[in-house]
C-alpha cells in the first residue's frame, strides 16, 4: 500500500506540510504573493545582466514544474519519474502550435491543455498502481520520449527537434528580460493557484490520501479521484513549464528532456523540502545554480570532459548532506530558525 | 509571508552575488574585441556520441591560434578561443552558446559543430548579431544569406558532396543496387538529396539517431534488400558501427562514405581489431590528406601540431581544425585594424581566400556555403589516398565538373597576410 521510496522523506517532512505549512500559506493571500514575487522579479530583471536574466527565467520555468511535482509527490505521495516527459509534451505542443499559428497565448494554452490530457491518461493508470510499480510506469513514460520523436520523425524531426517560431518581444524590451517576465508570470500564476488549491479541501484530501488511504476512504474522500486530480494538476504545471522552456531555447528536442531531467526534478524538490512550495522554489534555484557551479569547477580543473558528470555528483552530495542535516529539506531549515527566534 | 519573502530574498541575493563577475565589462563598441585581444567561442562535442574524432578539432584550432599569437597576433590582437562542450545535444548547445554570447561576450562563434546542434542557435545568433563563421557541418541551412546574414558554412554542403559521391557510383558501379544509410536529420536528408539528383531514387533507404547506438536492424534491412553499394551519411562512430555490423552479418557491399564520417584514423580506432574492414572504402575530402607528406600545408600543420598541440595524433580532424583557424585568421586580416562584426561579415563575403582547400570557397554576398566541391579518396593499406580529380558543383542543378585550379602553398612563416 505504501510507497517506500517516498516514505522516509515524507515522514521526515511530514511535520512541515501537515502542521505549520498550511497556516503560513493561509496568512499570505495569493494576490499578495503574486505582487511581492512580481516586484522582486521585475526589479531583478532590470538589475541583472542578460545571461543572469536568462538564468532567472530558467529558474522561473523550473519553478512551475517543481511546484506541481512537490504537490503530487510531497502532498499526495505519488512518486513521478516522468515529469520530464510531460514537459516534453508541453514543449512539443507549444512548438507545433507556435509554428502553425504564431500566437504565444494560444500556444501556451494548447501546451497546457494537451499536457493536462496526457496527465489525465497517465494519472488514471497511476491511480491503480502503488510504490515501485507507479515509479516504473512513470519511468517508462520518461524513457519513451526519444523513441517517439524518432518513430514519428515527420512530425517531431527526431533528435534534431523542432525550432520554435517566436515574435520578438514587444517594444524595445531585451529578449532575456522578456523571457524572465514571461517565465515568472507563468511560475507565479501557477504556484499561487497551487497554493490556493492545497490550502483548501483539495489539499486536505491530498494529505489524507497520502497518509492513510483507508482512513481517507472512511472519511469520505474519493481516493482514486484525488490521486488522478493531483496528477492532472501537476501535469498542467509541467506542460506550462515545458512550453516556457521551448520559449527559452527557441527550439525543442528530445535531448532537452532526458531521464536525468526527471530525476533532477525529483532531487530538487526533495532537497528543497517535499510538499513545500518555498522548497520547490529553492529546488528550482538549485537546478540552475548547481550545474553552473559544476561547470565553473570543471573549467577550473581544465578538464572539459568533467563538466557533463560533475553536476550529477554535486547534486548527489548536496542531497546526502541536506538529508543528513535537515531531513525536511532546505525549506525546513528556515522554518526552524524562525520558530526558535 | 515572511518565509516566502525570505525565499525570494535569498534567491535574489544569490543571483546578484553570482553575477559579480560580469560587472567589469568595458564600454567598447564591439563585444569581444579590445586593442590587444579578440575573443571567439565555439560549441563542440567533447563528450557524447559524436565526440570520437570531433573532440580533436577545437584543440587543433586553438593550437593554430597559439602559433599565430606567438608571432604577435593579428593587427596587434591575440586570438583567444573559448571552447564549450555541448555533448552533441541540441539542448546543451542552446545553453553554452548563450553563455558564450551573453556572459563571455565573444566577438563571434567560430566552427560550431553539428547539424542538429547548430540549427537550434541560428535564430539566437541572428538576434544578437553575432557573426557565425564556418559552421563545422555541411547542412545547407548555413547558406541562407537573406534569413541568417551572419552565418557561413565551411564544409562542402552535403548535397554537393552527395552529388560528387553519386557521380562516382554512377561512373564506377553502374547497374548495381545502390542503397543509403543516413542520420535522421538535415545531414542525412541533404546528402540523400544530392545522391538522388545524380542516381535517381535509391533501392533502399535507412536512418539512425545518435541516441540509439545500434544499427543492426538497418544493416539487416539493407542486406535483405540485396544492396551492392551502400552510401553512408554518418558521423565517425556510426560509420564504424555500420561497417562493423555489416561484417558481422556477412554483408559486404562497397561502402561510400561522407567526408565527415570517413576519417580512417577515427573510424579505424572505433573498429579496433576490425579496422582492416575499412580497406577499399570510398570517401571524399576537400582538404590535404594527413598522409601527404609532400604537401606544404601538411608540413605546416604538423609543425604547429608538434609545437602547440602536444603532438596529438595527426589525423584529418586536426587538419580540419587548423584549416578553419587559418581561414579565420585570413578573415581577420581582411577585416582590417578596425575590427567590427559587420566588418568581418563583409570581409568573408568578399572572399578571395586562398588556403589549403582543393577547390575554392563559394562565399559571396548571395552565397554563404563553404567549399564548392570535393575529391574522392579510397582507403588503401589503412591510409586514405586521393584518386581522380577534384569536382566542383552546387546544391542545385549545376553539373558535377572537374576542377583544374592550381593548389597554393602557405606563406613561409605560416601566417596569412592581409
Amino acid at each position: 500500500m505504501t510507497r517506500p521510496s517516498v516514505r522516509e522523506s515524507r515522514d521526515a517532512a511530514s511535520d512541515v506540510p501537515r502542521g505549520e505549512r498550511p497556516r503560513s500559506l493561509r496568512r499570505l493571500a495569493p494576490p499578495a504573493m503574486i505582487l511581492a514575487g512580481a516586484l522582486v522579479i521585475v526589479g531583478l530583471s532590470f538589475l541583472l545582466p542578460p545571461f543572469r536574466n536568462y538564468q532567472l527565467a530558467t529558474v522561473g520555468a523550473y519553478f512551475c514544474v517543481t511546484g506541481g511535482l512537490t504537490v503530487l509527490t510531497g502532498l499526495n505521495g505519488q512518486l513521478s519519474l516522468g515529469h520530464g516527459a510531460l514537459m516534453a509534451t508541453g514543449a512539443y505542443t507549444f512548438a507545433l502550435a507556435q509554428n502553425r499559428w504564431l500566437s504565444l497565448p494560444v500556444s501556451l494554452v494548447a501546451a497546457i491543455v494537451v499536457t493536462t490530457v496526457a496527465g489525465l491518461v497517465i494519472g488514471l493508470a497511476a491511480a491503480r498502481l502503488r510504490g515501485p510499480y507507479l515509479a516504473g510506469l512513470t519511468l517508462a513514460v520518461a524513457v519513451v520520449v526519444p523513441s517517439v520523436t524518432s518513430t514519428f520523425d515527420e512530425i517531431f524531426n527526431s533528435d534534431q527537434g523542432l525550432s520554435v517560431a517566436l515574435d520578438p518581444p514587444p517594444g524595445t524590451i531585451p529578449v532575456e528580460q522578456w523571457q524572465a517576465w514571461l517565465c515568472w508570470a507563468g511560475a507565479l500564476l501557477s504556484t499561487s493557484l497551487l497554493a490556493v488549491l492545497v490550502r483548501g479541501r483539495f489539499g486536505r484530501d491530498l494529505r489524507a490520501v497520502r497518509d492513510d488511504e483507508t482512513a481517507a476512504r472512511l472519511a469520505g474522500v474519493d481516493v482514486a479521484r484525488t490521486q488522478v486530480a493531483a496528477f492532472v494538476v501537476s501535469a498542467a504545471c509541467a506542460g506550462l513549464s515545458g512550453a516556457l522552456f521551448a520559449v527559452l531555447a527557441q527550439s525543442v528536442s528530445p535531448g532537452a528532456f532526458p531521464l536525468t531531467l526527471s530525476l533532477f526534478l525529483l532531487m530538487a524538490i526533495v532537497i528543497g523540502g517535499l510538499g513545500s512550495l518555498a522548497g520547490a522554489l529553492g529546488g528550482a534555484f538549485l537546478l540552475v545554480a548547481l550545474p553552473t557551479l559544476a561547470q565553473a569547477v570543471a573549467e577550473g580543473t581544465g578538464s572539459p570532459r568533467l563538466e557533463g558528470n560533475l553536476a550529477l555528483v554535486i547534486f548527489g552530495v548536496v542531497l546526502v548532506v541536506v538529508m543528513l542535516a535537515a531531513p525536511g529539506g532546505l525549506a525546513s531549515i528556515r522554518f526552524r530558525r524562525r520558530r526558535t527566534s | 509571508m515572511r518565509r516566502t519573502a525570505t525565499a525570494f530574498l535569498a534567491a535574489a541575493v544569490l543571483l546578484t552575488a553570482a553575477c559579480d563577475g560580469d560587472t567589469g565589462s568595458s564600454g567598447a563598441a564591439t563585444p569581444g574585441v579590445t586593442g590587444t585581444e579578440v575573443v571567439v567561442g565555439t560549441h563542440m562535442p567533447l563528450t557524447g556520441p559524436a565526440a570520437a574524432g570531433y573532440s580533436k578539432i577545437a584543440p587543433a584550432t586553438k593550437a593554430y591560434f597559439d602559433f599565430v599569437n606567438a608571432g604577435g597576433g593579428i593587427h596587434g590582437r591575440k586570438i583567444s578561443y573559448t571552447v564549450k562542450d555541448d555533448g552533441y545535444n541540441p539542448a546543451n548547445t542552446q545553453q553554452v552558446v548563450r553563455e558564450l554570447v551573453l556572459q563571455d561576450k565573444v566577438f563571434a562563434i567560430l566552427g560550431g559543430l553539428g547539424t542538429p546542434t547548430h540549427t537550434g542557435v541560428l535564430d539566437f545568433l541572428k538576434t544578437n548579431r553575432v557573426p557565425d563563421l564556418f559552421v563545422a557541418s555541411g547542412s545547407r541551412s548555413w547558406n541562407q544569406p537573406d534569413k541568417y546574414p551572419g552565418t557561413f558554412g565551411f564544409n562542402p554542403d552535403y548535397t554537393v558532396e552527395g552529388k560528387v559521391l553519386g557521380t562516382y557510383v554512377k561512373e564506377n558501379h553502374a547497374g548495381k543496387k545502390v542503397c543509403f544509410l543516413g542520420q535522421d536529420d538535415d545531414f542525412g536528408r541533404d546528402s540523400l538529396a544530392g545522391i538522388t539528383k545524380i542516381l535517381g531514387p535509391v533501392a533502399a533507404e535507412e536512418s539512425y539517431v545518435t541516441s540509439n547506438p545500434n544499427v543492426g536492424p538497418q544493416m539487416g534491412a539493407l542486406k535483405a534488400a540485396g544492396c551492392e553499394v551502400v552510401l553512408l551519411a554518418t558521423v565517425p562512430g556510426f560509420t564504424a558501427l555500420a561497417i562493423g555490423t555489416a561484417a558481422k552479418i556477412a554483408f559486404k557491399p562497397q561502402f561510400v562514405v561522407s567526408n565527415v564520417g570517413a576519417d580512417p584514423t577515427t573510424v579505424g580506432k572505433a573498429l579496433g581489431a576490425a579496422a582492416p574492414l575499412l580497406e577499399g572504402v570510398v570517401a571524399a575530402n576537400y582538404l590535404p590528406l594527413t598522409t601527404d607528406e609532400a604537401s606544404p600545408w601538411i608540413q605546416l600543420f604538423k609543425k604547429v601540431n608538434t609545437e602547440y598541440n602536444g603532438n596529438a595524433e595527426f589525423d584529418n580532424n586536426i587538419v580540419y581544425g587548423m584549416a578553419v583557424a587559418y581561414l579565420f585568421v585570413q578573415a581577420l586580416q581582411a577585416a582590417g585594424q578596425d575590427l567590427t562584426r559587420d566588418g568581418i561579415v563583409a570581409a568573408v563575403q568578399k572572399n578571395g581566400f586562398q588556403g589549403p582547400g582543393l577547390v575554392p570557397l563559394r562565399f559571396s554576398a548571395t552565397d554563404h556555403a563553404g567549399y564548392g566541391g570535393t575529391q574522392l579518396t579510397r582507403i588503401e593499406g589503412g591510409k586514405a589516398v586521393f584518386f581522380g580529380s577534384a569536382y566542383q558543383t552546387d546544391d542545385g542543378d549545376a553539373p558535377v565538373a572537374p576542377y583544374q585550379g592550381q593548389a597554393v602553398a602557405p606563406p613561409s612563416n605560416g601566417i596569412p597576410q592581409a
